[in-house]
This record gives structure tokens, C-alpha cells and sequence, in this order.
């Protein structure tokens, strides 16, 4: 099986961009991909695009070239940019395609989503009565976790100042102020123990990355990153999940988080020692720390001690969502992914600028997870 | 008078309990009922009300007013918890609780099924649904 690899990526900054259509970003987003590969649109043989405000994303070619070129709409929840590479990857790795494309735009409203629980399968009682929101269930899964785990209120406080920190020296981020530890601890309880500062919003943004074949690379760059593996999984019976009016009794089955992370490990030949920079989907503070353990970078209850020690900063030994993550970031679903990826990308080719990790990382970790319980697991290397 | 109406039919009893359903082929306990099962895939089920006891497994406090549609609480919005309630060997439900402080709220305390009017209509009617109290310590 040929291998893919990422050649070109390109990242329109996330935040609000009142005026300017999704695919707009997306577009731009596209071009300085090609350009990032030196390649161009009509080179382009396959491709998938991911979007949950935009009906026909596939519509872009309207501002690229009609070149006939099939594309394919995604959506997979959160996990959409993660399916999205997926796709584009498979393809050259089944041989459909030599060059293809991924590419993610959206461009959601202030405020958090509301949805119709029919769409989702849910009753509309559950919506009516105030239990739809998927806010609910990262507080009361962190809840749970601390109860568990030992993890304390600072320690949520830490990963969200750390990620609005390096947000701070990332020029496409949202969220670019810094803000303290007690800051985020004064701000306002949302959902117990989550407060304000600890939660990422929706926004805007767009991202791409151009794929080809690992034995042609060579006519494009000389630092393409490889995509060692791409797993994605949704919900087993018995895990507990965003959006479930209820789930079996007994011992909660691993998230699809736990069975993406270890597909893709052993699809790889990589282990979570080997990893060196990881980007971990951080909905909230809780999530990042949950996640840390279910993508198998620590043990359940560690993540105390790593935190306090530094550990997942960008000086640490495990840097976690160098770019700042969700919560600098904000979420436009069909792009979060690509984002996160493109964060790699340039950590693994040594040009992240002021936020580059020291050494020389070789691997790195990429993971969305999202409603109704999907996960999407990426891993690249040198 | 004032009269009262339960948020839908068929989700919980006036007494009260919950409505579930208990898959004939392989017994795999569901809330809200269906007749399909997540475990065996079967489609045949029987009615089974739940237990109105059991334990609070996690929770967490909703500090600002749902986006409305699908909320259609009243405007003046008052903060409520919601956690899942471990029904012991019948499974794990996602509820309002009648306390909202944090503070008073533990993982593994006892609680009960209760029912509370969690909005009014314009003409009076009390719309009912399903939450769980903690239960008073018995002297
Ligand atoms: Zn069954």
C-alpha cells in the first residue's frame, strides 16, 4: 500500500470575520496550501471538504477552478477534519489518487450551538426540559474525573491558562490574551467545575492540506511529513457519551477516544513514548486532561503532577496544543482538525517560529472528539 | 386550582417512577422506552417502570439559560443541576436534581425521583418533569 504524505498546508486565522464567507476562508485557505506545495489546482486529482454551516462545501470549486475535479462533502461531528484527511489520505493510499486535498471551513453564530435534538436522535423533551447541551456532559464527565483521579480546580485552571498563553504567540489565533491562573479561577461557574475561561466557543476559520503519494514527494519538498496512521471510531454500548438520556450500569466501556488512540497506535507501529508533540481536542480544561490519558500519553490521575510540573507546556516534555488548542482557537467544526495538523506539520519541520518545541520532534499526535461520541485519531511523523 | 401536565406522555407515572423498557430477547434495560435494543439489536420490548432510588454517579450546574428552541423554561431563568443517577442493576439516568448549589451535592449520595413543574403555561398549567432530590437524612 503506498504510503500519503502532507506536502503543502494552509490555515486562515480562526476567530470572527463579520462579512466574510465561509468559503471565502476556505479558499484562501486552499491557496496557500498549493502554494505551501508548489502545486497547483488543476493538479489537484481528489479531495474531501468538511462543514457543518456550509451546505455544499464541495462548492468551492467556484472559486478555485472547474477543473471536474471530485469532491466530496464530510461531516462527522467534531471528528469531520478528522475524517476529511482520512479520506484524502486513503485515496492515495489505495492508489485513486496520486495529489488530493482535505480541506475544512465553517463560519458558526455567536454563541453556543442550538440544535433541534430530533436531528441528533434525542427526544424533545430532553431539549424542552434543559438537558441538551453538550456542556452538561463535560462537566459531569471532568466531575466524575476528579472524583476519581485526584485532579484538582487548579489544575483545569493551568491547562486553560497554558493554552491561551501559547495562543498568545500564535498570530492565527483567537483567544490571544493571556490569562493567569486566578484569573480563569475568578471567572464565572458555567457548568460545575467548569468556568467561563475553561471552555472553547465556536467561531470561524478554515484549513487545508494538500496529500501525494510518499514516492513522489520528493518533486515537492523536502520535509513532507508522513501520515503514519488515521483511525476513527463512534461510541461502544456502555461508554459514557455526550447527548445520552442514559447508558448501562457496571464498568463504563472506553470512550471511542481509547479505541481510535489504540487503532491508530498499532496501525502505526508507534507508541504514545514516541510521541513528541501531541494536540489533543480541548473542548474544555477537563477534556484536555481526560484525553491525556485516553490517547494513552499518561496514566488516568498523572496528569496532577505533569501539569504542575510543566510537562505539557511548550518547554515540557510533552507539549500539548502548542497553538493554543480549542480554547485559543475557538471551534469551526469542519476546520478544527485540519488546524490541528497544520500545528504539526510546521512543529515536525521546524518552522513554528516563537512556539517551536526544542529538539527535534519526529512525531506527533493529533485527536478530535465530538457528539454524538466520535473520535478521530491522526498520527504524523518526519 | 392549579392544574399540572407532564412534559410528554409515556416518560414517567404520577407515583412517580420512569418509564424504561426491557429488551424480550436479551433483557437489556432502556430509558426512555424503545422497542429497539442497543445490545442485541433486537426489536420486540416489554414496559418496566425503573427504581425511584439509587445513587448520584456525577453532576454539574447549568449557570445560564439554555438556548431556546429546544429550552422552553421560563425567561427568568434560575440556575439548575442536572447529574446521572446509577438505578442499581437497571442502568445510569441523565436528570435535573432539585438542588442547584454544587456544594450541597456528592458523588454516590443517596437520592429519589421527584417530579417538578419546571415552567408555567399562560393559562396556569404547570409543566411537570421528571429530577431527582437528594434524600433528607433520617433522623
Ligand atoms: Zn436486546
Amino acid at each position: 500500500m503506498m504510503e500519503a504524505v502532507i506536502i503543502g498546508v494552509g490555515l486562515h486565522p480562526f476567530g470572527r470575520f463579520p462579512g466574510k464567507p465561509a468559503m471565502e476562508m476556505g479558499t484562501e485557505a486552499v491557496r496557500m496550501a498549493l502554494a505551501d506545495a508548489g502545486v497547483t489546482w488543476p493538479q489537484i486529482q481528489g479531495g474531501y471538504v468538511g462543514s457543518y454551516e456550509v451546505a455544499n462545501p464541495d462548492a468551492i470549486v467556484g472559486g478555485l477552478g472547474l477543473t471536474g475535479v471530485p469532491l466530496r462533502g464530510v461531516f462527522n461531528g467534531c471528528a469531520t477534519a478528522g475524517t476529511a484527511v482520512a479520506l484524502a489520505a486513503r485515496a492515495i493510499e489505495t492508489g485513486e489518487h496520486d495529489l488530493t486535498i482535505a480541506i475544512g471551513m465553517d463560519k458558526h453564530p455567536r454563541g453556543a450551538f442550538a440544535a433541534d435534538p430530533s436531528v441528533a436522535g434525542i427526544p424533545s423533551w430532553y431539549g424542552q426540559t434543559g438537558l441538551f447541551l453538550t456542556t452538561h456532559f463535560f462537566g459531569m464527565k471532568i466531575n466524575r474525573y476528579m472524583h476519581d483521579h485526584g485532579i484538582s480546580h487548579e489544575t483545569l485552571a493551568r491547562v486553560a491558562s497554558k493554552n491561551f498563553g501559547n495562543a498568545a504567540g500564535n498570530d492565527k489565533a483567537w483567544r490571544r490574551t493571556p490569562l493567569s491562573v486566578e484569573e480563569i479561577l475568578a471567572s464565572p461557574v458555567l457548568n460545575y467545575p467548569l468556568r467561563q475561561y475553561m471552555y472553547c466557543g465556536p467561531d470561524e476559520g478554515a484549513a487545508a492540506l494538500v496529500l501525494c503519494r510518499a514516492d513522489q514527494a520528493h518533486k515537492y519538498t523536502s520535509t513532507p511529513v508522513r501520515v503514519r496512521a488515521t483511525a476513527l471510531r463512534s461510541r461502544r454500548l456502555g461508554a459514557f457519551e455526550v447527548q445520552s438520556p442514559s447508558f448501562p450500569v457496571g464498568e463504563p466501556t472506553p470512550s471511542p477516544t481509547v479505541d481510535a488512540s489504540r487503532a491508530a497506535y498499532e496501525s502505526a507501529g508507534i507508541g504514545p513514548e514516541d510521541v513528541d508533540v501531541a494536540q489533543l481536542q480541548d473542548t474544555d480544561a477537563g477534556s484536555e486532561i481526560i484525553h491525556m490519558a485516553e490517547n494513552g500519553l499518561c496514566k488516568d490521575g498523572d496528569q496532577e503532577r505533569l501539569i504542575a510540573e510543566g510537562a505539557t507546556e511548550i518547554g515540557g516534555r510533552l507539549p500539548v496544543n502548542s497553538d493554543g488548542g480549542l480554547l485559543g482557537n475557538g471551534e469551526p467544526i469542519g476546520a478544527s482538525g485540519l488546524r490541528q495538523i497544520h500545528e504539526i506539520v510546521l512543529q515536525l519541520r521546524g518552522t513554528a517560529g516563537s512556539r517551536q518545541i526544542p529538539g527535534t520532534p519526529r512525531v506527533g499526535y493529533t485527536h478530535l472528539y465530538g457528539a454524538p461520541g466520535v473520535s478521530a485519531v491522526t498520527i504524523l511523523s518526519t | 386550582m392549579t392544574t399540572q401536565k407532564p412534559v410528554t406522555e409515556g416518560l414517567f407515572t404520577t407515583e412517580p417512577r420512569l418509564i424504561g423498557s426491557e429488551c424480550t430477547a436479551c433483557g437489556e434495560v432502556a430509558f426512555p422506552a424503545t422497542a429497539f435494543c442497543v445490545r442485541c439489536g433486537g426489536d420486540a420490548s416489554k414496559e418496566r417502570l425503573l427504581a425511584d432510588r439509587g445513587t448520584l454517579w456525577t453532576f454539574t450546574t447549568q449557570n445560564f439559560r439554555p438556548p431556546s428552541p429546544p429550552y422552553d423554561g421560563p425567561e427568568s431563568f434560575e440556575p439548575y443541576s442536572v447529574g446521572y443517577v446509577e438505578l442499581p442493576g437497571e442502568l445510569l439516568v441523565e436528570a435535573r436534581l432539585t438542588e442547584p448549589d454544587p456544594a450541597k451535592l456528592a458523588i454516590g449520595q443517596d437520592i429519589r425521583l421527584t417530579l417538578v413543574p419546571y415552567r408555567v403555561d399562560d393559562d396556569g398549567t404547570e409543566v411537570l418533569t421528571f429530577a431527582f432530590a437528594p434524600v433528607e437524612e433520617e433522623v
